[in-house]
Formats: C-alpha cells, structure tokens, sequence
C-alpha cells in the first residue's frame, strides 16, 4: 500500500508530466486560456490516462514484450511484437478517446461545446501516449501499479494546466512587454514553474 | 466557375498538377520558407513543443530528431494526401495515427539498428512523433485538402521549420551549458583559467522553455503583426 502511495505522489511531483518532462505541451498552452476549460481538459486527461495506462499495460505483458505471447503455446515462446508498440497503443487511446467524447458529450454538452477541437486531440495529447510508454520502460510490476501511476500522471498534468490557467487569467491586466504578450510570457512562466517544482527532485520516496 | 476545392481536386487527380505549374513556383516555395519564419509551428502555430523542450540539451539529438521528424512528416503528408479521397471523414483520426505510427515505427527501428546511443538518448521521444502535434496538425490542415507535391513540400517545410528552433534552441543551451557544440568543446581552457564557468541551469529542463519564450520575444519584436491582440 505504501508503495503506491509513494508512486502516486512521485508521478504528481517528482514526476510532473508537464514540469519535468514537457509532456502535453500542446494542449497545455493552447487551452490554458481560461480556467473553466482547463479544468474539463484536466480532467479529461486523468480519466484517459488512468484507463489507458493500464490498459496498455495488459497489452503489453500479454502481447507486446519478447515472450509475451507463451500462453498461446511453445510455438510463440519466442515472438517479440515489440515494434507493434506504437500502433497497438495509439489504437487502445484513440478508441478510449473516441469512448470519452461520447460520454461528455451526453452528459456535459456545456463541456463538450467548451472543450471542442481538444477533446478528440486528446488522442494525440503527448502526455496520454508519453504515459504508456514510460509505463513500458519502467517495467511496473502489476496492474495496480500501472493504474495508480496513470492516475498519478493525469493529476499532475490537472494540477499544472489549473495553475498555468489562473495565472493567465490574472496577468491579462498586467503590463508585459507587447512582443511577449501571450506564447511569450507563458513560455517564460512555465520555465519559472518548472524551476519550481524541481525542488521536489531531491525528496526520496 | 470551378471553385477552388473542385479546382484542387481535379488538378490532383494526377500526381503532377495539370496546370503544369512548375515544381518550384513561387506558391510552392512559400510552402517551404513560410515555416521557418512568418508560420513556424513553434513559436507561431504551437505545435510540437513537447519533444522541441525535452530533446535539447545537446545538438546531436536535436539534429537526430529533426531529421527523423522530416521524414516522418514529408512520407505521411505523402500518403494521406494520396489517401485523401478515401478516407471517410468520421474515422480520419485513427487512419492518420496508423499510418504516422507504422512510419514512426520505421523509423525507431532504423535508429535502433544504425545509431544505437542517440536512440538511448532519446527514449521515448522517438515514439512521441507519433503524437507531435505538428505531424497530426499539418495532416490536419493540409494534407487532407491538397495534392501530393504540395503536401510533401507543406511537410518537408514546416519540419524544417520545426527543426530551425530545436537546433538553435539546443545551440545554445549545449554552448552555454556544456561549453560545448555537438559533442566537441568550443570553449577553450583559457577562458576557464580566467574564472568562466558553464552555466549548469542551462542544462535543466526548465531553461528550455525561456529559451523557447526568448526567441519568441525576439522574433515578434522584429515581426510586428504576430502580436498577439491580448
């Protein structure tokens, strides 16, 4: 139990997708207008991932890795489908896209209108794809721990577009610079933010 | 009259443009040079940031990738814009993920056999072309709607656009950082002698995106009309 605990808050801190590995970039600057979508976008991405993580997990161990697929048989002992990786994984996402667009939009056409164009990226959201496949290299031992990392992951990602969200909202009246106004400004205090959480690096969970 | 889409359309039925236009018109060039400056998906259509930050700490990965990048993008362009009739509009995501990640897929396992380091080095940022918003992005907004020159010129410059900020962006965090340039020191000694020392922040992750903003800064200053309204 304590392993989890440790490994959700890794994945939120320590871990950032956005702060420590600029996953997501794309949807975190370009949605992080106003605080109402980021947090539909946010949350959005948590549930994708703590569905796709582990997931992809099962498909991995079961499928994908060298010697995956020996409960079919001796005969396929020795297979390794490991380049399928990047196709069998960007299926499962954009299928459980395409499931999250559906649910939204029954339930929260406000939602849906707001998040528009973004939703159906989410699929090609970096942070989705880049927690599979870190998920791949670290070699989680279950499924729990996949799915708690996967979770871990989306609430990070939920925490630094809702504060890079806020911030814009307020700066809007500051005076900044003409040329940095927007794409520029917003750079420069993600690096700040970032710098920020680089302070979590030195805890050992 | 024709309209404009049925224009294309007729004109693309052929591989070259019946128009006879040349290769390299003066439409077709501003599909390559436009990227690099006035379109670059960088720092003015935001696309592709995630590997441009992660990747550029050294010169070597940020060529590697750009070069990866371009012939992912330039094949891609090529194929859904070959496809473009055919594909039904509602499953148009997942048909372009397809044929972006069996490209991709080339790709890594080229670099896996040919330049084993630099594909370490890189991890899973090979395997996030897949899901780099400019590939899709470019597919998107383009490919779908134009014929195959076009695209592949549309793909090849906004890649190379892409590739300008990575490689100028990992110039000088290597030079600053390191003191060094593609793996070779540049600085010399006496300069240490003399009490330099190499900026290690440069180094950190989070330098890239004020790099990023700087150049930002530095490119709407000169380019007015990028300015954004608020």
């Amino acid at each position: 139990m304590e392993s989890y605990i440790n490994l959700f808050v890794k994945s939120i801190f320590i871990e950032n997708m956005v702060f420590a590995y600029f996953l997501g970039m794309c949807s975190y600057l370009a949605v992080s207008k106003t605080v109402k979508t980021a947090v539909g976008l946010g949350l959005a991405v948590i549930f994708v991932l703590a569905i796709t993580v582990p997931i992809n997990f099962l498909l991995n161990s079961y499928v994908l890795q060298e010697g995956a697929l020996s409960w079919l048989g001796d005969n396929y002992a020795t297979l390794d489908l490991g380049f399928l990786t990047f196709i069998m994984f960007i299926a499962v996402i954009a299928s459980m896209v395409q499931l999250v667009e559906m649910i939204v939009e029954k339930f929260s056409p406000e939602l849906y209108g707001n998040l528009g164009i973004f939703l159906p990226l989410i699929a090609v959201n970096c942070a989705i794809l880049g927690g599979s496949l870190f998920m791949q290299q670290k070699e989680f031992s279950g499924i729990v721990e996949s799915g708690v990392y996967g979770l871990g992951s989306g609430v990070g990602f939920f925490l630094a577009i809702l504060a890079i969200s806020a911030i814009r909202e307020k700066i809007a009246y500051s005076n900044i610079p003409e040329p940095l106004k927007g794409l520029g400004i917003t750079f420069i205090i993600t690096g700040l933010m970032a710098i920020g959480f680089m302070s979590f690096m030195g805890i050992k969970l | 009259m024709l309209t404009k889409k049925q224009k294309n359309k007729k004109s693309s039925l052929f591989f070259i443009n019946k128009e006879r236009e040349p290769l390299f018109s003066k439409k077709n060039r501003a599909l390559l040079s436009d990227p690099l400056d006035d379109n670059n998906p960088i720092t003015v259509q935001v696309l592709g940031i995630c590997s441009a930050l992660a990747i550029t700490v050294q010169l070597k990965p940020a060529v590697v990738m750009t070069i990866s990048v371009m012939a992912v993008m330039g094949a891609s362009n090529v194929i859904v814009s070959l496809l473009r009739d055919l594909i039904p509009n509602r499953i148009r995501i997942i048909v372009q993920l397809v044929v972006v990640a069996s490209l991709v897929a080339l790709v890594d396992q080229i670099l896996k056999a040919f330049a084993y380091d630099v594909y370490k080095q890189l991890s899973i940022f090979i395997g996030l072309i897949v899901t780099n918003c400019i590939v899709m992005g470019r597919l998107e907004a383009f490919a779908l709607g134009n014929g195959v020159w076009k695209s592949f010129l549309d793909g090849v410059g906004n890649a190379a656009g892409y590739g300008f900020i990575l490689i100028l962006v990992a110039f000088f965090r290597e030079l600053l950082g390191s003191g060094k340039l593609y793996g070779y020191k540049v600085i010399p000694e006496f300069i240490y002698d003399l009490g330099y020392q190499d900026n290690g922040l440069m180094l950190l992750s989070p330098m890239a995106l004020v790099t990023v903003g700087i150049f930002i800064w530095i490119q709407r200053a000169r380019n007015r009309k990028l300015i954004e309204k608020n």
